[in-house]
């Protein structure tokens, strides 16, 4: 059975203490999109500037639990400097790690169980994060900032 | 705490669910608010029905058929008297409370309101009793105005005279799903009435908890469910007076709810069946019936009682053991106050409080409650609602507490 440890990691709960790039940037010229989890009422803004075809600032607001603050600080440290193609990459992969595999939805079984090597992924430290699947109802806070960036990077392409 | 009004210790041991455990500890289920759970007797008259009486109803002329029509009357007569309704054919069965308010928005409203009137609602009210008037609202320029709330949690009644101006309907809660507040129902209704006003009463969290009178409200419209005081998911009502249902155009359209149907149009049945379109959920009807038996063989005056000296030892124990690391959101003590606990514990956010609380066998709901004007008005995103049941005992409060203490040394930074 999954256990509080699965879920809260130490790195985890490093990023909920001290959060990496909160704040705002100026709309604009740099570009906002704004995530609600309807479940629980979390909220996120995720800002955006690019540079020169990268990601030179990402900035974070809004509120919420542990895994969603703690989720979005990691992801704001591993696409600031990246392309928003290779930032998308980055979001696919994450994606991939939030998934529960079909067979293994009865069971509870999650990539982890399923052969998919730990550091595998090239995600770096968002693989604390794996432990998430364990706790289904809680997948959504930590894909919340992540589909904000997602809606960022639509905004910022449609430019 | 002097002796409960109710052997909580025997009551338990009637409902199934709470028998079993959770992370090898016993469940410590705090989240009635949400659902309660099923006595064993509600279980056995819905399974009765399917094995032994399992027809539709209102339809044939054969035994089981006639067996099934009279159970799902039966139950409609229980629960006018539950309600404190003298005339069962005030009830109308809807899926829950939710679709009775849009039974009402959807068929008086739009016989009765037009451009410029006014819905006055509360910020204690659920989305269930927002969002069908604000669609009323976006349709017909329908003015939605709001009566505010105190620092407490309850209604702030100071402009109510003000506020009144022009209003064709009230609607407000019972009792509310986050702070547990419980609005002066006979001093609204009043107040609508001079000025024209009908008002209808969410009653979702008061009925499991209450004895319940809609004619000592003068309510027009009272909305209910099942699934909060011990019956099945899937069924609510919509009481109204007979005068208003029977002005009203029927909601959904479809079999049973006509008297007279041709190639030109149709004629709708009388009250209730005009609003009961389509297959009624007959085992959820007759489960509820038992639900009701099983709520009036404990007494309502004692479950209320019951609740009152829990949420009072609740507020005390929390207070105490917590001080000013913990915020409950809502009146401080037990006067027109429910058993709804909405916590915030430290900095800690509520889906974190609850993920460990669960670890420790105790089930509290974390987030909005469906209520995101009103926590806008509280200044939270979120909180960890516990809400009391006539089967909660001091043990499980005391359980909350322990639980909260090491959800505390857990995210202790």
């Amino acid at each position: 059975m999954a256990g509080l440890e699965d879920l809260y990691r130490e790195i985890i709960l490093d990023h909920y203490r001290n959060p990496r790039n909160r704040g705002e940037l100026e709309v604009p010229p740099a570009t906002m999109a704004e995530g609600f989890n309807p479940l629980c009422g979390d909220e996120i803004q995720v800002y955006v500037q690019l540079s020169n075809g990268i990601l030179s600032e990402v900035r974070l607001g809004g509120q919420g639990c542990s895994i969603s603050q703690s989720s979005a600080s990691m992801m704001s440290t591993a696409v600031i400097g990246k392309s928003t193609a290779e930032a998308r990459d980055v979001m696919r992969e994450f994606k991939k790690l939030m998934s529960i595999h079909e067979d293994g939805l009865d069971s509870g079984t999650t990539s982890e169980q399923t052969g998919d090597q730990p550091g595998a992924s090239g995600l770096g430290d968002l693989e604390a994060l794996r432990g998430v699947v364990k706790f289904p109802v809680r997948i959504k806070c930590a894909t919340l900032g992540w589909n904000t960036l997602d809606q960022a990077l639509d905004l910022l392409e449609a430019k | 705490m002097t002796e409960s009004p109710l052997d909580v210790t025997a009551i338990k041991a009637d409902f199934p669910l709470l028998q079993r455990e959770v992370y090898d500890r016993p469940i410590v289920y705090l989240d009635s608010g949400a659902t309660s759970q099923k006595p064993q007797s509600v279980l056995d008259a819905m399974s009765q029905y399917y094995a032994e009486i399992n027809a539709n109803i209102h339809r044939g002329a054969y035994l089981i058929a006639e067996q099934a029509t009279t159970a799902v009357e039966n139950s409609r007569t229980a629960l006018a008297r539950f309600i404190g309704a003298s005339d069962a054919e005030e009830i109308v069965f809807t899926k829950n409370a939710t679709e009775a308010v849009n039974l009402v928005a959807h068929s008086w409203g739009r016989s009765n309101l037009s451009e410029g009137d006014v819905v006055l609602l509360t910020t204690l009210e659920h989305h269930a009793n927002i969002v069908p008037w604000q669609q009323l609202a976006a349709e017909r320029g329908v003015e939605i105005r709001w009566i505010p709330i105190t620092i407490e949690g309850r209604l702030d009644l100071t402009d109510l005279d003000v506020l009144l101006d022009g209003v064709k309907l009230v609607a407000v809660t019972a009792a509310s799903n986050v702070t547990g507040a419980m609005p002066p129902l006979r001093h609204l209704a009043d107040a609508a009435h001079a000025v024209g006003a009908k008002i209808l009463v969410d009653a979702t969290q008061w009925t499991p908890h209450l004895p319940t009178d809609v004619v000592a409200w003068d309510a027009d419209f009272v909305v209910i469910t099942a699934h909060k005081m011990c019956g099945p998911t899937g069924i609510g009502a919509l009481w109204g007076r007979r005068d208003l249902l029977e002005a009203m155009p029927p909601f959904l359209g479809g079999g049973s709810m006509i008297q007279n149907v041709t190639l030109d149009g149709f004629t709708p049945a009388e009250v209730p069946t005009r609003f009961e379109a389509g297959t009624q959920p007959i085992a959820e009807i007759i489960g509820w019936h038992a639900a009701i038996i099983f709520l009036e063989g404990l007494g309502m005056e004692a479950i209320a009682a019951h609740e009152r000296d829990l949420t009072a030892y609740a507020l005390r124990t929390l207070t105490e053991r917590f001080g000013h690391d913990l915020t409950i959101h809502g009146p401080q003590s037990v006067e027109d106050r429910g058993g709804t606990l909405s916590l915030v514990y430290r900095d800690i956010h509520p889906h974190d409080l609850s993920q460990v609380l669960d670890q420790h066998g105790v089930c509290v709901r974390a987030g909005h409650h469906c209520a995101k004007p009103l926590m806008k008005v509280l200044g939270v995103n979120a909180t960890a609602r516990a809400s009391l049941y006539l089967y909660n005992d001091e043990a499980d409060v005391d359980a909350l507490a322990d639980a909260m203490v090491a959800a505390g040394e857990f995210f202790a930074f």
